[in-house]
């Protein structure tokens, strides 16, 4: 063996596949817009899961899959997931063996947290920097294979398009060098796509600037289905800030923070009221759309807050140090003496690209991991859980890549590449003769505010379809035909491929006429098993965009 | 508040530099990042004068000190631009001065290629072989370590580091204090510790300056005096 492994997206799941196809002899290309320390997994914070079980509470991998798929309201895959979280342990034992510097107990154990949806304590972090942590010790180990020439780095490149023959069969993709502005073309034995959420379809969000969801939409256009589109994850806790969301990470109520609306002047504790059990730690959708009923009463006026000021000095200091100094810098806020103001804002997106259990996609030799895939986590994620699905995602797509490719193929990559480039610059060539010149950005702003005005915590069927109409508007008026000079021709080429993409998130969630997870409607305020125990599945034909419902696997 | 941006603009390494000045409208607050997607975002941007303006190009990810991308020269002072408000930058004038860190090779107006950050972890060989061993007596300066964001802002102001020198800077020094405590084996450590000495210890006048200007505030002369222990005096 001595394939070439192209991955795009350099964050946990991109260097968790790299790792794994570098140790097993495999070439890797690292195909990424920035550097690994600037990709969004630097930004999760309250930790990682898997049932260690070192707290004596008698926790089981098995217990953190009931979890998983429960908080996912039944609609994840129960192999993938079962695979999941009986690997969670070994991973973590890997990590720490990597030299990430998690919190330890008094023991010397990796110490866990409370998390939410989650009764046992699961969740191993690194203060509320845990993305961080464990990045720094992923970028070292890939330097090591870098150093050695196995894996080869791209920074600073942009993927433009994939290339692949007439059976679909992924041959590598074209990418773009952002300093020379030049395409070039890549082949590969396998693509694995790591590019992460599909931020940029919302513009607010608490993620990454470099997560513009453009992959996904150049996929999507390419006739790769998206699955459970319509499940967009608003963590309960974030405040607007900087010109995005930010995160106050699900650790404050994992230690021991609490929420309250003011009514009639005294705090109401209105999670503990009404989810006596689990209280502030219910999983991220219901506490979103408790929030969302208080703030949303017509008429009146309400605020609600994250409340630390109770939490002991040690713990804000040893566990939550990092938070605090953001709430200081970006809020002016210090938590240990007063309570936050918060609402919920888009953090995670539970569906995206459709994956098999090995993560494999619908083009042979193209897989697709992390946030950017549809997978683990079902109508809503459990907090720390997607640090997990992403860093076990890149392994599993790695090792399923590797022995498929261990056949060459005989296909003439030169031929295909320069079909791919020629395609290429007939759209864009077509795309300039369409004389209109509206700027980029503000056609994506729109775009930003029809998806998040449609796809609301609670929608409803007008607001989603109105939605769908004011797309199609937007395509019809101001898209299709036009070409910003001040942006590549892929970038102008793309926005078309943004607009369906957001399109196809509206139209899965429309057709989807129930509440589930995250994805709760007022006009079907109920679950209903019979029709919708089912993956949400958008596929681009040509012309229009296909809606079905696919069955889940059956757990073996 | 009101507020004028100057813009150090160059389009590539060839192509001559000039300063651009951009009004804008906003609060205290802002940040110079906030400020830079707003005036990127503007359909048409234009300059003070009212001629119409490239886009600024420089870098940004997550907003919130967290990734280190965003690092310039904010009114000639290594910072992120995620982490430098208007309120305090502003002063009497309220004029402030955006230019690419100077110590790299310009490609893009406030965008500079920091490879050289990162071919330096290369040299030094900082990653470990065999798995970590655990200390914890030293696991908060291993935490912190952990935290460096590569931004460059370290070696802008160090008064050794030169692009085509050796001395690798404090960047690769924090790197190096980490592993240095969880490699315990020979072969590998022996390798550490050398190219240590080489990169980093021969070249380090210990002004320290690195340690004033990290936007983290990490605590750069602790790792240092750590590394010295275990490289050079082998505790």
């Amino acid at each position: 063996m001595n394939q070439t492994i192209l991955i795009l997206g350099a964050g946990l799941a991109g260097l968790a596949a790299a790792l794994t196809a570098a140790e097993q002899q495999n070439k890797v290309y690292l195909i990424s817009a920035m550097p690994s320390e600037r990709a969004q997994s630097v930004m999760a914070e309250g930790g990682i899961n898997a049932a260690l079980d070192t707290k004596g509470e008698n926790d089981s991998p098995e217990e953190h899959f009931w979890d998983t798929i429960r908080a996912g309201v039944y609609l994840a895959d129960p192999n993938a997931v079962r695979a999941l979280t009986d690997a969670a342990p070994e991973i973590i034992r890997r990590l720490v063996s990597l030299g990430v510097v998690f919190n330890r107990d008094m023991h010397g154990n990796v110490d866990l947290r409370n998390f939410g949806g989650q009764k046992k304590k699961r969740t191993a972090f690194a203060m509320s920097s845990t993305g961080k942590q464990i990045m720094t010790s992923l970028i070292q180990a890939v330097l090591r294979w870098e150093n050695q020439g196995s894996v080869i780095r791209y920074n600073d490149h942009t993927f433009v398009t994939l290339i692949f023959n007439h059976d679909n069969r992924c041959l590598g993709c074209v990418v773009r060098d952002n300093r020379t502005q030049k395409l070039l073309t890549l082949r590969g034995d396998a693509v694995i796509i790591a590019t992460g959420g599909m931020n940029g379809l919302f513009g607010s969000t608490t993620g990454s600037l470099l997560n513009t969801g453009e992959v996904t939409a150049e996929l999507f256009r390419l006739g790769l289905p998206i699955a459970n589109g319509e499940f967009v994850q608003y963590h309960p806790t974030t405040v607007p800030c900087s010109g995005k969301r930010l995160l106050i990470s699900e650790a404050a109520r994992g230690e021991g923070g609490r929420l309250f609306a003011l009514r009639t002047g005294t705090p109401w504790y209105f999670m503990e009221e009404n989810y006596p059990e689990l209280g502030n730690l219910m999983p991220r959708d219901v506490v979103s759309r408790e929030i969302w009923q208080i703030l949303n009463v017509p008429g009146e006026k309400r605020a609600v807050f994250l409340d630390m000021t109770q939490l002991p000095l040690d713990v804000m200091e040893q566990k939550l140090g990092d938070l605090v100094d953001d709430c200081m810098t970006y809020l002016h806020i210090d938590p240990r003496r007063e309570p936050i103001p918060i609402s919920p804002g888009i953090h995670y997106f539970m569906g995206g690209i459709q994956v098999d259990e090995s993560h494999q996609t619908l083009f042979p030799r193209l897989y697709a991991a992390g946030e950017c895939c549809c997978q683990y986590h079902g109508a809503n994620r459990l907090g720390g859980n997607s640090t997990l699905g992403a860093i076990y995602g890149g392994i599993v797509a790695a090792n399923a890549a590797l022995p498929e490719v261990a056949n060459s193929l005989n296909d003439d990559f030169n031929a295909f590449a320069e079909q791919t480039l020629e395609d290429l610059r007939q759209r864009a060539s077509s795309l300039q003769l369409g004389g209109r010149h509206f700027p980029l950005p503000g056609i994506r702003a729109e775009l930003n505010a029809i998806l998040l005005d449609s796809l609301g915590i609670v929608r409803d069927g007008p607001r989603m379809e109105a939605g769908i109409r004011a797309i199609g508007r937007l395509i019809v008026e101001k898209v299709q035909g036009n070409y910003d000079p001040a942006f590549e021709a892929d970038e102008n080429l793309n926005m078309e491929s943004l607009c369906l993409l957001g399109k196809a998130l509206l139209l899965s969630a429309c057709n989807r006429r129930e509440s589930r997870g995250a994805h709760t409607r007022s006009d079907y305020p109920d679950l209903n098993d019979t029709d919708y125990r089912r993956y949400s599945v958008a596929q681009y034909r040509g012309d229009e965009i296909l809606i079905h419902l696919e069955d889940i696997p059956q757990k073996r | 508040m009101h507020i004028a941006l100057k813009v150090r603009r160059q389009e590539n390494p060839d192509s001559p530099s000039f300063y651009q000045i951009f009004h804008y409208e906003g609060n205290p607050e802002d940040s110079v990042a906030l400020v830079l997607n707003r005036l990127n975002n503007l359909d048409s941007l234009t300059d003070l004068t009212g001629r119409p303006a490239n886009r600024i190009h420089w870098e940004c990810s997550c907003l919130q000190k967290k990734c280190g991308a965003c690092a310039m020269l904010i009114n000639g002072t290594p910072r992120l631009a995620c982490l430098a408000f208007l309120g305090d930058l502003a002063g009497k004038r309220r004029m402030i001065t955006l230019e690419p860190l100077s110590k790299f090779p310009l490609i893009s107006d406030l965008k500079v290629d920091r490879s050289i950050l990162f071919e330096n972890l290369k040299h030094m060989k900082l990653w470990l072989e065999e798995d970590a061993s655990m200390n914890t007596w030293t696991h908060d300066s291993q935490y912190q370590s952990s935290r460096c964001l590569m931004c460059g802002c370290c070696l802008e102001v160090c008064p050794n580091f030169r692009p085509d020198g050796k001395f690798a800077g404090a960047a690769a020094m924090t790197a190096a204090s980490r592993l240095m405590e969880q490699a315990v084996y020979d072969g590998h450590r022996k390798d550490l510790l050398k190219k240590f000495r080489q990169f980093y210890f021969e070249g380090c006048g210990k002004a320290l300056s690195c340690q004033k200007i990290c936007p983290l505030e990490l605590p750069l002369e602790d790792l240092l005096v750590q590394s010295n222990a275990a490289a050079i005096w082998h505790r």
